[in-house]
């Protein structure tokens, strides 16, 4: 038997479950999984690593779309999943698909930003696809597999 | 089929329909648009993320 040295597995799943706090965290009402949405954001916007929060500068406006956008489907918890004795992974990926139904987005968009509602509206992920524009028809996205190398949000030790 | 339009619910019969998709990396996306004469009524899409930006994390050694 031998010691490794890495980071826990475990750890990094508790990390997107707010387990641990090695500073000051804010003051959680409930226990339970906090409301994320999905912003669309035009091709022209800046949305990338340095967004903080969720921001209507370069958002999407049109006929049915709300400021915001919508609130994303979260049915399942956070995965960690140990692969050796300096490798895991925590993944995690919203349940169901971000649908955008009955708009009209007439200025090319590309980006939908996943922020958290429950926590002052800051920001989880930028993800990028090809530009779109939608005439009164609907906007659908499909999460990607959730699995350690395909999930919509992955931290992983290697 | 009824098809909603920027003139509201019209017949597709009376409209072009146009498709298309790209499958790269990073998505697979489809389309779907119909015309009437030369005027857009109505556009979806449909994007697949097939991945997400990745996140490594790795813990100082000691010694």
């Amino acid at each position: 038997m031998a010691n490794t040295q890495s980071l826990c597995t475990s750890f990094l799943g508790e990390l997107m479950t707010a387990t641990h706090n090695f500073g000051t965290a804010p003051v959680r009402a409930v226990t339970s999984a906090d409301t994320f949405k999905g912003a669309l954001y035009l091709a022209s916007a800046t949305i990338n690593a340095g967004t903080t929060v969720y921001t209507t500068t370069g958002e999407v406006t049109g006929t049915g779309y709300t400021a915001g956008g919508v609130t994303i489907t979260n049915a399942t918890a956070p995965t960690a999943t140990n692969t050796s004795a300096t490798a895991g992974t925590a993944y995690w990926t919203a349940s169901a698909s971000v649908t955008y139904s009955s708009v009209t987005l007439s200025t090319a968009f590309d980006t939908m930003l996943l922020y958290n509602s429950s926590q002052s509206n800051k920001a989880v992920g930028v993800y990028t696809f090809g530009s779109q524009t939608i005439t009164a028809g609907n906007f659908t996205l499909t999460m990607p597999t959730n699995s350690a190398s395909l999930a919509l949000i992955r931290l992983s030790t290697t | 089929m009824l098809v909603n339009t920027i003139h509201g619910e019209m017949d597709d019969s009376l409209l072009e329909k146009r498709e298309g998709s790209v499958d790269n990396d990073i998505e697979f996306t489809t389309w779907t648009e119909y015309w009437l004469d030369d005027e857009l009524v109505h556009r979806s899409a449909h994007v697949t993320l097939k991945t997400s930006p990745f996140t490594a994390l790795e813990g100082a050694l000691l010694g």
